[in-house]
């Protein structure tokens, strides 16, 4: 393993994405606050009119904990692929930061951090409207829901290094398009979040099992309806491992292209 | 005088794949003085900035930067410099004051502090007035000054400043200078890489030029010019309608003496035995355009060092 030059200044680095967001808050939050919401309400009540799930839950219960899981997702990869490029290559802000005592290694700690808030904050949205709408829908039926939010800020760690070590591929912001298609779109559409894997092939379930997204879900899924078990316990190693994978590879990619 | 010295470097190497971009040079940059590195592009000006700002490692040779070297105290080192560099990269989303305080941050320097210091720093480069302002309101000179006090925030013991005035119209540049030689009379360390001679010839108290990945000569201005050009310089400007005549006459008046010819300007220098100031004006005069007798700059001196061919 490499050894990595990280110190407290990753939470400089973090601090500066902070203030920026600050400012720029209003049009940051909109899309991850409406887009859930439309999603919740287009799917969990229009097309649940037409879904007999097997467990017997309503279609809303069940994607409720999906999109906890799947959005703030879209909401790391957002920031550790367009956001991150827009920092290292047109604004040279990483440029601005290595000339201090910050490292190359506190930036890109304090990116992923800062990319995992963001899966924090958009996990609270969605988990505050599900809060709201209990009374209604019945959305969420576990005390466990309050490690949701920590679940979210743990998997976005994940997704965050995983955005990163794509974005230090790519030649252009255009080229993101390739990683997204390939790797988050899959999971989204196909990583329990919308339907439950189990009624599928064998074939398909046990591909599945490689998708980061799968393990967010069943484990947000969990603390929502209260029933875990040990499934979740290794939905949690497997996260802590991937995650640490991830984020040295996204660590050796970024010095490979940022020292020269 | 002591001769302190903030930047040691001998036999300073930086090689990218099969190309070397910085090959050996040896040089010292001492407490006080304002040195100019110059040299066309891709001489290994950059690269030996950034070797120095501990952003890039180098292959060979030794360096150290305030008594340390690089490879092993970035950290201590990076805490001692204020770096100026030659993109602009200010938080376009923070505002004048915010930007200088984020970056107060990266060195630890107590918010207090760095309220206090961001106000000296804005007085200092002239930008009190812009204190709130957003950084897509202000122009590209004001801008670069904000690069400039940003590197302040740190009480920085040696100012980088690659190529700070590229792109800035006169006026900004003139203002520019003008911060620069203050922060030089206060007893500011400066290290400035530039392809402007007139900046260099303003500002530096010592130069070397680099080109090819090597230096090609080094000293002051003033010893540059005497050394390598001489007082003065004679430019016979041709005619184009007779410029074979003009060439013709142009050479044989200049028998003697170092001639360069270009598209459409003779220049005759010194050589030994052989001062400008003789030159025979009055024998080119009839059949050019123009014959201009001017003192030599250090423009002189770069040019006829890494020639007037367009490197690209």
């Amino acid at each position: 393993m490499i050894a990595a030059d990280i110190s407290y200044r990753a939470v400089r680095v973090w601090q500066r994405n902070r203030d920026v967001f600050r400012h720029i808050w209003k049009p940051e939050v909109t899309w991850p606050l409406f887009e859930p919401l439309i999603v919740l309400f287009g799917l969990g009540l229009g097309l649940g009119k037409f879904v007999e799930l097997s467990n017997g839950q309503e279609y809303i219960q069940f994607i409720t904990p999906g999109l906890i899981a799947a959005f703030p997702m879209w909401a790391t990869i957002g920031e550790s692929g367009w956001g991150s490029y827009s920092r290292m290559e047109t604004q040279k802000t990483y440029d601005a930061m290595v000339a201090t005592p910050v490292s190359i290694d506190d930036v890109i700690a304090g990116e992923v951090l800062w990319a995992a808030t963001k899966s924090l904050i958009a996990a609270f949205y969605i988990l505050a409207t599900a809060l709201l709408l209990t009374p209604f829908y019945d959305l969420v039926q576990s005390p466990l829901v309050v490690f949701v939010l920590p679940m979210s800020l743990f998997a976005g760690l994940m997704f965050a290094s995983m955005g990163l070590l794509a974005t230090s591929f790519v030649r252009s912001v255009s080229q993101l398009a390739y990683f997204v298609s390939i790797v988050i779109l899959p999971m989204f559409w196909v990583g329990g979040v919308f339907f439950p894997l189990d009624q599928l092939s064998e074939g398909v379930r046990t591909a599945s099992w490689f998708m980061p997204l799968r393990h967010v879900a069943s484990i947000q899924r969990a603390l929502v309806t209260g029933d875990v078990g040990v499934e979740q316990a290794v939905d949690v190693a497997w996260i802590a491992v991937v995650t640490l994978v991830l984020f040295y590879a996204a660590l050796w990619s970024m010095r490979r292209r940022l020292i020269k | 005088m002591l001769r302190e010295p903030l930047i040691e470097a001998r036999g300073l190497t930086k090689r990218f794949g099969s190309l070397t971009a910085v090959d050996a040079i040896d040089f010292e940059v001492v407490r006080g003085e304002c040195f100019g590195f110059l040299g066309p592009n891709g001489a290994g000006k950059t690269s030996t900035i950034r070797m120095i700002c501990c952003v890039s490692p180098r292959d060979a040779g030794e360096l150290r930067v305030l008594g340390m070297d690089p490879a092993e105290h970035p950290r201590e080192i990076k805490a001692r410099l204020g770096v100026v560099p030659q993109e602009d990269n200010l938080d376009t989303d923070l505002t004048v004051v915010e930007n200088l305080l984020a970056y107060a941050r990266y060195f630890d320097i107590r918010r207090d502090v760095a309220r206090v210091r961001a106000v000296e720093a804005l007085q200092t480069l002239n930008l009190t007035e812009k204190t709130n302002e957003q950084i897509y309101n202000l122009s590209g000179g004001m801008k670069r000054r904000l690069t400039v006090a940003r590197a302040l925030v740190s009480n920085p013991e040696l100012l980088i400043l690659d190529e700070p005035t590229t792109g800035l119209d006169p006026q900004a540049r003139q203002l520019f200078w003008g911060k620069l030689r203050q922060l030089k009379r206060d007893g500011m360390t400066m290290l400035l890489t530039t392809h402007y001679m007139e900046e260099a010839a303003v500002l530096c108290d010592r130069v070397m030029i680099m080109d090819e990945s090597r230096i090609i000569a080094r000293g002051t201005p003033a010893e540059l010019i005497a050394r390598f050009i001489g007082g003065e310089v004679v430019e016979v400007h041709l005619d184009y309608a007779r410029r074979e005549e003009g060439l013709a006459v142009a050479r044989r008046a200049g028998e003697g003496y170092d001639v360069e010819e270009t598209e459409d300007v003779v220049f005759v220098y010194n050589r030994d035995g052989h001062n400008v100031a003789d030159f025979d004006v009055d024998a080119v005069t009839p059949v050019a355009a123009e014959v201009v007798r001017r003192r030599a700059t250090l423009e002189d001196v770069f040019l006829r060092l890494t020639g007037r061919d367009l490197i690209e």
